[in-house]
């Protein structure tokens, strides 16, 4: 299992020189000047020759990618170049932004998604069953932006329930320590700012979590219908266990496999794959941020940016596969 | 059993989700306007956190309380859909930068509230010499920077320097400052052939003096830019390049907190020069990047303050109960390009002919929702030198194809025309305005075919030269009509800015003479001269000066946008 996760970790390296020599090249090879893109359409053409020759833009292409590889092997992601600041150091409010939304749709996806397949599988056929997996198909294709205005003119305009955006009562902000807000208010004992953030993340949590809730619905239920159909659920039943005992104890037990690796693949993408309902709810988080970062040509963020995604990708993968054998003894690494 | 307390706690994180869902109305509606707040704000402004309000947010709804006049809670939230670059004035030029820093920083003079007329700021008062060559400036006494520290004399002359000197201490150029700007609008820097200031002089503590070597029209417009704001040298000190994220001026509200592409939040100073101002404890500047989704906070009462209306909705706003809009006066041209020095674009024949084919009217019906006004010079109404006289390219397609047929273009032609990828306010809609532009030109027998590209690589493009027809517009920023013309259609802006590659000796000789005139008679002249020419020659179709709009909840007083993009919000506050 150690030799596993280790070589594994060590898989990681050619996998992250691959994606940042991808992105840079596409980055660099795209047309559009950053330093004109810094001092928008009405600046001077020596203005923007200053700037490029102070931000190194003038070097070779390998020269750039050298000496930011350097930098990256030193634990420094870099500089933006147009905040002027260490990469290392703004990045976490958006990763912690992201990681709280992406967990909230998450634990979403996975109570509604495994709940509703499971009830499928058990009552096949049924109307409940025809129901969910009509919706379920409706969540795989719904547009996110879509889904996002429809929540906010029902829930924020007209009924007035729920926040329409950010994270936080921007008249009552609540102090960062570790960037999750949840958490935070707790720190604080604050359970009224804990309460607000709460409902600021209803919204683009389901949001985000629709089209994951919906996957995991297909796959649980199909997963399970394998497993309720073989004999050994037959003898338990038998044997006068409870329904409920059955179908998750020792049914879904076994079903669970592959919806775990959905599960993992899922929160791999929506980490990265947010930045609609970011966009639409205007979340601060890192889709949003990388995104900023390509209309203002910051070449060090979006190279940073989504080499970290890519980190969390791949780590998240690993924790599922390790999982694998937690949940079912008999895989072993 | 473990599964059995697993599955409980499954259910009743199922059932918080479904509580939280239909959370009671009561407890956002106190969110939304939280009126007992106030006093708590007032002082605290070293921390983004209001620590004094612990438990009155969310529990406090508004059964019973009379209305006063004002409301208690004077905290405005202004949203919009980008956040600033930076917070150094000086080194950036976007909107949404001078947008916030003007309510932090004062410059020596400031625009009237809804003109480019100057009036006094940091200066009290100011004497042209005769000769259009010295200007002295008369400092406000007793004036603090947020920092505590005095501005006076010696704090305008480091900011000047500190532009101006490419080696001053606190130019931060290897940081990647860049003072573009002022070298646009003052003819370079220190050393320059053209740099117009030719020396600075502290006269006394609230006396300066600057020098110029030739006289130069623009430069009491320029000393009202919020470009040329006057930070606080201790604070430079102290901060050194990241004075940017830590601004301190002389404004009514000093800088709190800024999370990038969410929120920027400042209180009001105690301290402002002007008493009684400003009348709000705390701005907050949050981006909402999605228009329709700023729309539903505003109604919601989430926001009060909205920037970047669509025109379409604005008839619905006005008329809403508890909402009001606000416009701003125009100030931009959104244009269509020739590239002149290419065939067949280099005859003005074939220029005019276009100008006749566009009709201008249905575009601004059809996109502008009749927020825009059809444009006959390439300079908004409101700047010197406007000419009225100007008859029109009125639409006319059948002079269109005299036009065409004279030019030896009878059966027509073929050319791109290049639409721009984003909105921007003088074209909110730049791939209809295409489309409608594209039907205009069939019906005179010409094809065009409508060529995208993403942002950065459109405007490097365009200096290239590779465009034939190319929308594009201009944003006025100092009320300085030689912003617009200079810029635009003058031969040394080729290619920067006067991307048609438009090039007439005469015009630029009336620029020139323009620029040097102290007269503003003198000016006007010479500029409407200029575009008269400029009508004749038609290097661009000017099709609209468009009008931005806002909408705000009807709790927001005395908030009159200004036409440069940004406006201080000293007056502006929140009845009940």
């Amino acid at each position: 299992m150690l030799a596993y996760t280790i070589r594994r970790l060590l898989m990681l390296i050619p996998v992250l020189i691959g994606m940042s020599l991808i992105t840079f090249s596409i980055i660099h090879l795209i047309p559009g000047n950053p330093a004109r893109v810094i001092l928008g359409d009405q600046a001077t053409a020596t203005a923007v020759a200053n700037l490029e020759e102070q931000l190194g833009l003038n070097e070779p292409f390998l020269i750039q990618y050298g000496q930011y590889m350097l930098g990256l092997l030193q634990g420094d992601l870099g500089t933006s170049i147009r905040t002027n600041t260490a990469i290392s150091g703004d990045i976490w409010p958006y990763l912690a932004a992201t990681f709280e939304l992406t967990i909230f749709a998450m634990v979403f996806a996975v109570i509604v998604g495994v709940n509703a397949g499971i009830i499928s599988a058990w009552k096949q056929n049924s109307w409940f069953d025809y129901t969910a997996m009509v919706i379920a198909l409706i969540g795989v294709s719904m547009p996110i932006f879509w889904l996002g205005l429809m929540q906010q003119w029902v829930f924020a305009q007209e009924l007035g329930w729920l926040p329409a955006f950010g994270r936080e009562n921007p008249r009552n902000p609540i102090e960062s320590i570790t960037h999750f807000n949840l958490l935070d208010a707790l720190i604080h004992g604050q359970l009224d700012q804990w309460w607000t953030s709460f409902k600021h993340l209803v919204l683009p949590g389901i949001a985000l979590g629709t089209i994951p809730m919906a996957i995991i619905a297909r796959m649980t239920r199909s997963s399970m219908l394998e497993v309720l159909r073989s004999d050994y659920i037959r003898t338990i039943e038998a044997k006068g266990s409870s329904t409920l005992s059955v179908i998750y104890r020792h049914g879904f037990k076994n079903a669970v496999i592959p919806v775990l690796t959905v599960v993992g693949l899922q929160t791999g993408t929506l980490l990265g794959g947010a930045i609609l309902t970011e966009t639409i709810f205007s979340w601060p988080g890192i889709g949003r941020y990388i995104y900023e970062a390509i209309g203002n040509r910051d070449y060090p963020v979006i190279q940073s940016g989504i080499l970290v995604i890519a980190t969390m990708f791949v780590f998240i993968n690993l924790i599922v596969d390790l999982l694998y054998s937690y949940i079912d003894p008999r895989i072993k690494y | 059993m473990r599964k059995k307390s697993l599955w409980l706690i499954i259910m009743s994180l199922t059932l918080v989700l479904f509580l939280a869902a239909c959370g009671d109305n009561n407890e956002t509606g106190g969110e939304a306007d939280n009126n007992n707040n106030a006093a708590e704000n007032d002082g605290n402004n070293d921390a983004a956190v209001n620590d004094g309000n612990d438990g009155n947010d969310e529990g406090n709804n508004n059964d019973g309380n009379e209305a006063p006049a004002a409301a208690e809670d004077q905290t405005l939230i202004f949203a919009r859909g980008g956040d600033s670059t930076s917070l150094d004035f000086a080194s950036v030029t976007d909107g949404e930068t001078s947008r916030v820093t003007l309510q932090i920083y004062e410059s020596l003079l400031k625009f009237n509230q809804d003109s480019f007329e100057v009036e006094p700021g940091l200066a009290h008062d100011w004497d042209i010499s005769d000769d259009g060559l010295t200007y002295t400036f008369y400092l406000r006494e007793g004036v603090k920077f947020h920092d505590g520290t005095d501005f006076n004399a010696d704090a305008v002359l480091t900011n000047f320097n500190r532009w101006s000197d490419p080696d001053h201490e606190f130019a931060f150029i290897d940081e990647g400052y860049n003072y573009a700007v002022y070298g646009n609008q003052f003819g370079g820097f220190q050393g320059d052939e053209d740099h117009v200031i030719d020396e600075i002089n502290v006269l006394d503590d609230y006396t300066i003096e600057f020098v110029l070597k030739e006289p130069f029209g623009a430069f009491i417009q320029n000393m009202g830019m919020s470009y040329f704001a006057i930070t606080s040298p201790a604070a430079l000190e102290e901060y050194g390049a990241d004075i940017q994220e830590n601004p301190v001026g002389t404004g009514p509200f000093q800088f709190v907190s800024w999370d990038r592409d969410d929120r920027i939040i400042l209180d009001k100073f105690e301290d402002y020069w002007n008493e009684g101002y400003p009348k709000l404890d705390r701005v907050i500047f949050q981006v909402i990047p999605d228009n329709s989704a700023r729309l539903t906070a505003l109604r919601s009462g989430e926001i009060d303050i909205m920037d970047g209306l669509n025109p379409d909705d604005y008839e619905a706003i006005a008329n809403e109960p508890g909402l009001q809009v606000f416009e701003r006066e125009t100030n931009n041209i959104g244009y269509l390009g020739f590239n002149t020095d290419q065939e067949p674009f280099d005859d003005p024949l074939v220029r005019q002919a276009m100008h006749h084919a566009v009709d201008k009217e249905t575009l601004i019906g059809l996109l502008y929702a009749g927020l825009a006004e059809p444009a006959k010079n390439p300079l908004p109404p409101a700047y010197l030198g406007y000419n009225d006289d100007i008859e029109p390219y009125d639409y006319n397609p059948e002079r269109a194809q005299e036009l065409l047929a004279e030019a030896g273009f009878e059966d027509g032609f073929e050319f791109d025309l290049w639409t721009m990828p984003v909105a921007r306010p003088y074209m909110p809609d730049p791939s209809r305005a295409a489309e409608v532009l594209q039907e205009n030109f069939a019906a005179v027998g010409l094809t065009a075919n409508i060529v995208t590209m993403e942002w950065a690589t459109y405007l490097d493009e365009i200096e290239t030269g590779a465009q034939d027809v190319f929308m594009l517009g201009w944003s006025g920023t100092n009320g300085d009509s030689d912003y617009f013309l200079g810029n635009l259609l003058s031969t040394p802006s080729i290619p920067t800015s006067n991307q048609t590659f438009y090039s007439n000796s005469e015009v630029d000789d009336l620029l020139t003479q323009a620029r040097h005139a102290v007269e503003e008679s003198d000016r006007e002249q010479y500029y409407q001269e200029a575009l008269e020419l400029i009508h004749e020659d038609s290097p661009m179709i000017t099709l609209v000066h468009s009008i931005p709009v806002l909408a705000g909840s009807d709790r927001v007083q005395n908030y009159v946008p200004h036409l440069s993009t940004s406006e201080p919000l000293t007056e502006v506050e929140l009845s009940e």
